[in-house]
Parts: C-alpha cells; sequence; structure tokens
C-alpha cells in the first residue's frame, strides 16, 4: 500500500508532466492548411439501381479521410439531366419518403457517410436513357469548396429503393 | 443471538449487534467475494489475451488466382450445383456484363463480404469456406463467338443413360459450396437475382457430405450406397493432380473440364443385396474401403489375385476393375450425395451428384466412362438420369473478371 506522502508525490508530477506536454503542444503545432475536400473523400461499394424508367440512385459509402468535416452540396453525372442529394424520412402520414436534403450532405472528419436505400443517397433523374446490370455510370460530387471528386460506379438490378418522392417547391411529385 | 421478541422490542440495539455480527459475518464472505471476483477478472483478462480458435464459420477460401477455387480446395459440407441458360437476348456483350457482375458478387461474398446490392448483408458474414465456381456449356462459348476444346459438347449416348433433360447440359453452371447451408442459400440467391436480366434457371442440383466437423478432414466420403466414394483420387497440391487437373492451351489454360452427372441409387434393390455381394460390386470392403485383396483404404489393388478356387478377387464386372485405366485416364473426383423428396410410394430418392474435373474430358474421362456403360456390376443399382459438360475457365486477378480469356479471343 502506498504512503499518502508517496501519493501526493506522485500526483504533483503527474501533473507537472501534463503541464510540460501541453506546453509543447501550444508552442510546437501550427495550424495546418486543409485539403481540398474532394482529394480527401473517397467513395467504396458504390453502385446505381438499373432502370427502365425516368429516377434512379447512386448508393455507396462516401469516407472523409480529412481533419475537417466536408459537406457534398451538389453532384451531376452524364446519365441524367438532374441530381438532387436525397434523404429519407417519416412524413405526417408515417410514410417513409425521400426528398432533397436540406444543406448537402456532411461527411465528418475521419468519418464516413453510408448512402444506402432506405437513408441519404443520390438521386438521378431525368435520365437519358436505361440503366442496365453491368453498365458503368460516372458521378462528379462537388463541395463546399468548390473542390471535386469523381467516382464511377457499376448499374445493379434491385428491387428496393422504392420510397415515394415528396417534391420540394420547384419539383413535380412522382412515384417510381 | 436475541431472541426474535426480544429484537423486536428493544430493536435498535439488538440489531445493532447482530448487524455486527452479521456485518462481521458479511465483510468476511464480502472479503472472499471479492478476492474470488478479482482472480476471476485476472482469470479472464488472462483468457482474453490468448485469441480463441476461429469459428469454421469465419474461415474463407481465397477468390482471386490463377484457377478458380472450389476445385482443389478441400470438398466443404454443402454443394449447389446451378446451371442457367442464356436468354436469346443475351448477346456477347451482355454475357461479359453478366460475368462481371457476377465475378464481383463471388469475390466479395467468398471474403464474407455482401455483395453491391446485397438485401440481406447480414447472410454474408459467415462465409465457411465459400467457394463460387463458374464453367461454360458449349453455347454460351458460342455466343462468346469462340470455340472451346472438342470435348465441349454433350457426352456420347451410353446404353445405361436415362438422362432427363431437367438435370442435364446448360450454358452457365455456378458451383456454390461451403460447409454451411444458409450461406450457400444466400450466395445462390444473389447470384440468382443479378443473373436474371441475362440468364434463366435450367437446372438446380443440391448436395452434401459430412458436416463440418463430423469427421477429420481428409476422410474419404461415403455415399448413401455407405461406400467410401473417392479412394484412388489425386491429391490436390501434388503434381499428379496438376497433370490431371490443369489444361494448358488456349483461353481455357489454367482451368478444366468438368463432369456433373446425377447418379440415380436404388436403393430398394440395394437393400437386397447382401453385404459380400455389395463389397463385390466396386471391389471394396465396407468397412474401410480397402480394395478385396488389401487391408487399407490406401492399399494398391491387386487386380491378378485369384481365390483358391482360381476366381478373381476383385471380380471381372468390380466398379474399380473396369473404372480403371492407364496414366492417361485419371480425373479427380469431387462428388456430393443427394437425397430429395421421394415420389410416389418410395421411400428415397437418393444418388449421387457425381463430379469430375479432368483437363481434357475426351481422352480422360469418356473411354472409362464406356467401359464402365459396356460392363459394371454397380450399373444394376445406379441409373445416369442427368449429364452436363462444362469448361471451367481460368481464375483471375482483382479488377478482372472470370471469363475474360474467352472474351478476349476474338475482340
Amino acid at each position: 500500500m502506498n504512503t499518502p506522502t508517496k501519493n501526493i508525490s506522485r500526483l504533483t508530477a503527474l501533473v507537472a508532466v501534463s503541464l510540460l506536454a501541453l506546453t509543447g503542444c501550444a508552442t510546437a503545432a501550427e495550424p495546418a492548411k486543409t485539403a481540398p475536400a474532394g482529394d480527401s473523400v473517397t467513395i467504396a461499394d458504390g453502385w446505381v439501381k438499373a432502370t427502365d424508367e425516368d429516377m434512379s440512385a447512386a448508393f455507396g459509402t462516401l469516407t472523409n479521410s480529412g481533419s475537417s468535416d466536408v459537406t457534398v452540396v451538389s453532384a451531376e453525372t452524364d446519365v441524367a439531366g438532374m441530381v438532387e442529394l436525397h434523404e429519407t424520412v417519416e412524413n405526417e402520414a408515417g410514410e417513409m419518403i425521400m426528398r432533397e436534403i436540406e444543406g448537402g450532405f456532411s461527411i465528418p472528419a475521419d468519418g464516413s457517410l453510408l448512402l444506402e436505400p432506405g437513408a441519404d443517397h443520390i438521386m438521378l433523374m431525368g435520365l437519358t436513357g436505361p440503366l442496365t446490370a453491368g453498365d458503368e455510370v460516372t458521378v462528379t460530387l462537388t463541395f463546399s469548396d468548390d473542390s471535386t471528386y469523381e467516382f464511377t460506379a457499376p448499374v445493379k438490378d434491385y428491387s428496393g429503393a422504392n420510397e415515394t418522392y415528396e417534391e420540394g417547391d420547384e419539383h413535380e411529385g412522382m412515384d417510381h | 443471538m436475541p431472541s426474535r421478541t426480544e429484537g423486536a422490542r428493544s430493536d435498535r440495539s439488538g440489531s445493532t449487534r447482530r448487524q455486527f455480527l452479521l456485518g462481521g459475518a458479511v465483510a468476511g464472505v464480502g472479503a472472499v467475494a471479492a478476492i474470488g471476483a478479482d482472480y476471476a477478472l485476472n482469470r479472464q483478462d488472462a483468457d482474453a489475451t490468448t485469441p480463441s480458435p476461429p469459428m469454421n464459420g469465419e474461415e474463407t477460401v481465397p477468390f482471386f488466382g490463377t484457377h478458380q477455387a472450389g476445385i482443389d480446395t478441400a470438398a466443404q459440407a454443402h454443394g449447389l450445383f446451378l446451371a442457367l441458360d442464356l436468354l436469346d437476348s443475351t448477346d456477347r456483350e451482355g454475357l461479359t456484363r453478366l460475368l462481371r457482375i457476377l465475378t464481383d458478387d463471388a469475390a466479395r461474398l467468398t471474403q464474407g463480404k455482401a455483395a453491391l446490392a446485397d438485401s440481406e448483408p447480414e447472410l454474408a458474414t459467415a462465409p465457411a469456406r465459400l467457394t463460387i465456381t463458374f464453367g461454360f456449356g458449349p453455347r454460351l462459348v458460342a455466343r462468346a463467338a469462340a470455340s472451346g476444346p472438342a470435348w465441349l459438347a454433350p457426352l456420347p449416348a451410353f446404353s445405361i443413360d436415362r438422362l432427363q433433360p431437367e438435370f442435364s447440359d446448360g450454358d452457365l453452371l455456378l458451383q456454390i459450396a461451403a460447409d454451411d447451408p444458409l450461406t450457400v442459400a444466400h450466395a445462390a440467391r444473389m447470384l440468382m437475382k443479378d443473373a436474371r436480366s441475362f440468364a434463366s434457371l435450367r437446372w438446380s442440383q443440391q448436395g452434401f457430405r459430412r458436416a463440418y466437423g463430423t469427421e477429420r478432414p481428409g476422410t474419404t466420403m461415403r455415399n448413401l450406397f455407405g461406400q467410401v466414394d473417392g479412394t484412388a483420387n489425386p491429391q490436390p497440391g501434388t503434381t499428379e493432380f496438376d497433370g490431371v487437373v490443369w489444361a494448358a492451351d488456349g483461353w481455357l489454360a489454367g482451368g478444366t473440364g468438368m463432369v456433373v452427372r446425377r447418379i440415380r441409387m436404388d436403393l430398394d434393390k440395394w437393400d437386397r443385396l447382401d453385404r459380400s455381394g455389395r463389397e463385390a460390386s466396386v471391389g471394396r470392403t465396407l468397412a474401410k474401403g480397402a480394395p478385396l485383396t488389401g487391408t487399407k483404404e490406401s492399399d494398391e489393388p491387386d487386380f491378378d489375385a485369384t481365390t483358391a478356387v482360381g476366381f478373381p478377387v476383385i471380380p471381372q464386372f468390380a466398379h474399380m476393375r473396369r473404372a480403371r485405366g492407364d496414366d492417361g485416364e485419371k480425373i479427380f473426383r469431387r462428388a456430393y450425395n443427394y437425397d430429395e423428396r421421394p415420389v410416389g410410394e418410395g421411400v428415397s430418392e437418393s444418388g449421387l451428384i457425381f463430379v469430375s474435373f479432368q483437363a481434357d474430358i475426351g481422352r480422360q474421362y469418356t473411354p472409362m466412362q464406356q467401359r464402365l456403360a459396356d460392363l459394371d456390376l454397380l450399373n444394376e443399382w445406379t441409373t445416369p438420369i442427368g449429364s452436363a459438360v462444362f469448361a471451367i475457365p481460368p481464375g483471375c486477378g482483382e479488377g478482372g473478371f472470370i471469363g475474360e480469356t474467352l472474351l478476349a479471343v476474338t475482340s
């Protein structure tokens, strides 16, 4: 068993070391230059739902390896006339519906955002043609700092991802 | 100790004394309990540092490589064989897309990861040595505007055959095998969903061997006749195996040929055969699978040995003697038992999904099968009711796909 005196001197030493460490941090560190968001983000397991109709969606896991949070504000692709960033929420009637997300997709520093059916996803609307299983779709994401990230994802058959779209003011509502 | 009545009336002092006594006792017990807990915690920590052995469900077989997995892989407990026919609308370009998708599914699922767009990702997390092996029938090779080896065609008709189209031929074969049946079911569904736009299911044959953990790995399987089945089999990892199995030419280099024949067993008729008759039908003992002229399963049979009366110990019509050919006729067997719902008044509907891999089916398999069709006592109790031949393409690397060598041929 330690004697009280030993404990006190240990504590003092510990505090002293901590203070030194903090001081060391304060003088040595400089604020790091923030890398462009587009350079810090990658997608894994990306895929796009096959369809003959007018709308589809892209899914996958977006990972932000940077030290600052990033925000995807928009996206575009050659296969769709219009691309929106969507969330899936419960409406007043208790149904799950999808709608444009306010403020875009925020991906925390050193974190991930999962885009999947029934949750956040990239909505592809006004498709230029059918998307067939095995095709590849290239999507470009734009971040709040104007940087971009481009990825290519395969098209896959999938029966789900059929949430009703509830329009904002500018768009017409559609079922799909 | 104060009496109960006394304690009730003068409870404070009484209880104090009782508490003191009990408290001391509790302290004693508490101290022992505390020491015990401390001992247990420390032991737990010690055990936590020695990792527990992994569950077989976590075991994976690598997908990418020179050869496809599922051929030299130790046979898993559950095997499912799916033959698909390409839709007329699937052209060469569609075939490429199909094979890319299925390769990606297989590469993920075999490593215990959900496929893309997998609606039951939790069913992918216990791969249990899952392998998914792809085979190409003659029509698929033609659809790829290429030509295949001469043996890539239905086998010649044998007199013993009673083939049902429902178990024969096919454009694309999927051999899905794992030690866990749920794993196999999920993989099959995922692959079939993704194939739906390109092909339809022609037939499905589901089979089994011993469950993982029932026998020592490497034990030769038994079929539903009760026989040790597969003794004289080349060993994966040997030069003999490599020579027997792997093709060397053209787009098939690194691949092999596959024969899948559904062999129906007449178990009711087998019941009427006594034990010595059963052993004579193959030429091996039932107890250990040893040749009738030997004592151990691994003993070489002596086809010249005769009984005291002068008859051959291993009968002329025994399956093993009839199957034995020269060194140019070796095959690698990887069969599965099947046991389906009985039909009509039958008690069983069982047999063997015979599967063999060999580099040149015409040279290594067909002459032997012809000898067996001509004479093999075992034919009394077996009937081939399905037959299919596939070319097994080589493996691929990451970013590639199974069938890329075939589709590169004319591009």
